[in-house]
């Protein structure tokens, strides 16, 4: 087995690991932090993939801005512990099954049907570098880009109109 | 040299357990945060497959869904304190006053 190989064994072991931990954690804070955990791991994956721009950007923004929206919201709504609500009888065994036709799917198509071949070397030198992909961005992709300033503006101004409190209203 | 498949079945795995936390799970948060891992899922099958046909665009692609998704989560962020501060409470199955 090649080294990379391993690396991408582990690494893909630790992402599942923490998929399952941010599942099952009763408490949201352990969720959440499991949940940075897993995007570090992705963002690594990204390294392994020659991406190293969507890398970083992975970290600052899913790990960084995200998770740290969502800790401020789980803290600010007291939430980390909610009492443990009565579930229908039918919807976990229901799900599991849901799930299990859902990767039998995949798996079909992925290793049966191969719809996907070809293997993955070591990164190409500049591919999908800062450089590569802001050529690419400014050049193929202007209108969406400058669209997507449009789109944060309104999720900010929604955000703020939705948590603002009514004229008069009293807490 | 690691098959392209490998990466596709991990986003596909991670996909299905994102999945399954929106189903069995009622705190809203907590859905929330298995929608982050179903994007990221996606997110990564974009990256591996610009990886094996060697063409950037799918990794605008990824940078455009993380947009979204901080817009997303911003929104979703503000309406979940906006109904636990009329219901005390972000348990989805609370959320039923329309019914009656």
């Amino acid at each position: 087995m090649s080294v990379d190989l391993i690396l991408f064994l582990v690494l893909a072991l630790v992402a599942v690991a923490t998929a399952l931990g941010m599942l099952l954690s009763r408490n949201s804070i352990y969720s959440a932090l499991f949940l940075v955990l897993n995007f570090a791991t992705v963002a690594v994956f990204y390294l392994l993939l020659g991406a190293p721009f969507i890398a970083l950007s992975q970290v600052s923004v899913y790990a960084g801005a995200i998770m740290v929206l969502f800790l401020f919201v789980i803290m600010l709504l007291g939430a980390e512990r909610l009492p443990d609500p009565k579930v229908l009888p039918w919807q976990r065994p229901l799900a599991a099954i849901l799930a299990l036709i859902l990767v039998a799917e995949t798996t079909y198509l992925l290793f049966v049907r191969k719809m996907a071949a070809g293997g993955i070397n070591r990164p190409l030198e500049a591919f999908g570098s800062p450089q590569a992909i802001g050529t690419t961005l400014f050049n193929e992709y202007m209108l969406p880009f400058e669209v997507t300033s449009v789109l944060l503006l309104v999720a900010m101004v929604g955000a703020i109109v939705l948590t603002k409190k009514e004229k008069g209203e009293q807490d | 040299m690691i098959p392209v498949t490998y990466y596709i079945a991990l986003s596909a795995v991670l996909f299905t357990l994102g999945a399954l936390g929106v189903l069995i799970r009622r705190n809203a948060l907590i859905i929330f945060m298995s929608v982050e891992l179903m994007l990221n899922a996606g997110n990564l099958a974009f990256v591996a497959f610009t990886r094996l046909y060697e063409v950037l665009n799918g990794q605008i692609f990824v940078f455009f869904v993380m947009t979204v998704a901080a817009a997303e989560v911003a929104v979703g962020l503000a309406l979940i304190v906006a109904i636990f501060r009329t219901k005390h409470s972000i348990d989805v199955d609370q959320m039923s006053s329309l019914k009656g």
